[in-house]
């Protein structure tokens, strides 16, 4: 049977893209599934079973770093939120400026900079400070999290600032609003959804970052991936993939939720 | 009193000023914790190392001679440090060669996305998106799952009997390069995507029109309409990829070394912080290069990215 002419078609690329999709979820799927692996040997399958999961929620090096990263990530992308939502009403909805590219500029750095020169930058600047003051908490982590965090919350933040016009803010001006109130009862209402994409991007982007904090830990200053990695260059376990099958599964639902929130524009 | 345009004026000064203070408190915590330090960096790249890790200060240039020379430890003479050019070879090639892969595979992947109904587009995008989202390091770690010698791709040739032994993939430079394709995919789909999503397909259906093959219409309607996402998609690919950490620490098995890999190492055991200061400089030039170029082909084209 001849087929009718498709100008949409190129011979092959279906192909590829039934591949590069099989090849990104194949590795993953085999991944989750040894996670449930009743043997302790990473390549023979013994049947199903929680086992590891057990073994990682009753191992405390893994709780506890578990614990660290969700107070990290908590902390960092709260404080990154709440300056990156600053910012953005500083640099939209406006005339251009002086200094508004290099507002842009320096917000967007971060993301211009390889991670390794960064953690090399603050393993230098934290040492230094740390021997001034003789202070070694979570406090340099949380600091270089937000600052990476700044940018990722900044985006949606942004964008949804200028998807609004100043109508609104100007009717509840002429109506007497204080700025306070017009921002509180106006502004943040609508801005609302920019602002918890923008924050679980950054709690996301701030939960996976292994090679900042690998270089800006204290000891005993392990989070979930900087723990991962140890283990995975001794050797691994099953325990490891029951471990990333949980990280995944809280990933995929913050991400869901990020695509739900964003696409809701109007 | 003042007249309008004065009060006019003023009323932007103000408006200007208090934009600075609603901004101070990002731009604040992005100078101490990330760009102020690179100042530090370019510093320490000149002082002297000191016998414990950490620096002596005083000025030499030493570390940075030494970023592609060695001194001869008995007549002090310079020579190319082989070790050097090989790791800086190593990370040029793979990252480039990351950057061919996932354009030949995100490419076609980008079109199919783009020629589905409006509706399945969101989906076929969103399976996208979702690697993208997850942890680095847990999909690094599922790539390490399926190619070691137990893993899946060799029992399976084993077992069909194309081989008869498992051929070791991981710990080798391949490895590293099918670790970082497969993490760093997302990222060159995404951008061809956004440039696809805005083609005319008209353009298309006039080519065939004056007789036009497949590949012409490939090679010279559709490439050069969204090469703004192919060169957005490939720098963003070649960035991270130059620079990569967890890859090449978890598949190279810490001897086919990636810089970032060395610059750790002059952090940890090799004890010299302004070696590793210059390197990263070095990384950071190379990267800055990159972005120069992306720059320069995009212009002020709007291209999407992440």
């Amino acid at each position: 049977m001849a087929r009718g002419f498709s100008i949409k078609h190129q011979p092959g690329f279906t192909a590829i893209a039934a591949t590069c999709f099989a090849v990104l979820y194949m590795p993953i799927i085999v991944l989750v599934a040894y996670a449930f692996n009743a043997s302790s040997s990473t390549s023979e399958w013994g049947g199903v079973s929680l086992k590891w999961f057990q073994s990682a929620w009753n191992n405390d090096q893994v709780v506890d770093a578990t614990l660290r990263s969700f107070q990290i990530a908590a902390t960092a992308a709260i404080l990154a939120t709440i300056v990156a939502t600053m910012a953005a009403l500083a640099t939209t909805r406006t005339a251009p400026y002086p200094g508004l590219t290099f507002k842009y500029a320096a917000i967007n750095q971060p993301l211009m900079v390889p991670e390794i020169v960064t953690g090399v930058a603050l393993l230098i600047f934290f040492s230094r400070i740390k021997i001034f003051s003789g202070y070694s908490g979570l406090g340099y982590l949380i600091a270089a999290h937000t600052a990476f965090c700044i940018p990722f919350a900044y985006l949606p933040i942004r964008a949804r600032l200028e998807n609004m016009d100043l109508t609104l803010e100007r009717a509840a001006a002429d109506l007497y609003a204080t700025p306070l109130k017009t921002f509180r009862h106006v502004t943040l209402p609508l801005l609302w959804p920019g602002i918890l994409a923008g924050l679980m991007l950054a709690f996301v982007i701030s939960l996976d970052d292994v090679v900042i904090t690998e270089f800006v830990k204290s000891g005993g200053q392990d989070t979930l991936p900087t723990y991962m990695l140890g283990q995975i260059r001794r050797g691994i376990t099953p325990e490891i993939n029951a471990i990333s099958t949980a990280f995944l599964l809280l990933s995929i639902v913050i991400v869901t939720l990020f695509f739900f929130i964003s696409r809701k524009r109007d | 009193m003042a007249s309008a345009e004065q009060v006019a004026t003023q009323a932007v000064r103000r408006d200007i000023r208090d934009r600075w203070l609603l901004s101070a408190p990002a731009l604040l915590v992005i100078f101490f914790a990330a760009s102020g330090p690179l100042l530090i960096v370019l510093v320490y790249s000149f002082l002297t190392p000191g016998p414990y890790g950490d620096v002596q200060w005083t000025f030499s240039k030493e570390a940075w001679t030494s970023v592609f020379l060695e001194r001869d430890i008995f007549d002090d003479t310079l020579s190319f440090a082989s070790a050097h050019v090989t790791i800086f070879w190593r990370s040029l090639k793979l990252a480039l060669m990351t950057t061919i892969a996932t354009l030949l595979i995100g490419f076609p992947t980008a079109y199919f996305i783009a020629t589905r109904s409006e509706k399945s587009r969101d989906l076929w995008l969103f399976l996208i998106t979702i690697p993208f989202w997850t942890n680095l390091l847990i999909r690094t770690f599922a790539v390490l799952q399926i190619i070691r010698n137990e893993g899946i791709i060799n029992t399976a040739l084993i077992k069909i009997g194309i081989i008869s032994a498992p051929i070791q993939i991981l710990y080798t430079d391949t490895a590293i390069l099918i670790g970082m394709a497969y993490v760093y995919l997302p990222l060159m789909v995404l951008p061809i995507y956004a440039s696809m999503e805005k083609l005319d397909f008209r353009l298309v259906e006039a080519g065939y029109d004056l007789y036009a093959t497949r590949w012409q219409v490939l090679r010279r309607i559709i490439f050069p309409l969204v090469k703004p996402g192919v060169i957005a998609g490939s720098i963003l690919v070649f960035i991270p990829a130059v620079g990569a950490y967890v890859t090449p620490s978890v598949l190279g098995g810490g001897k086919n070394l990636m810089l970032s890999n060395l610059i750790e190492l002059q952090f940890g055991q090799g004890r010299n912080w302004p070696l590793g200061a210059a390197l990263s400089i070095t990384v950071m030039v190379i990267v800055m290069a990159a972005l120069l170029v992306y720059v320069r082909n995009t212009g002020s084209s709007e291209t999407r990215h992440g």
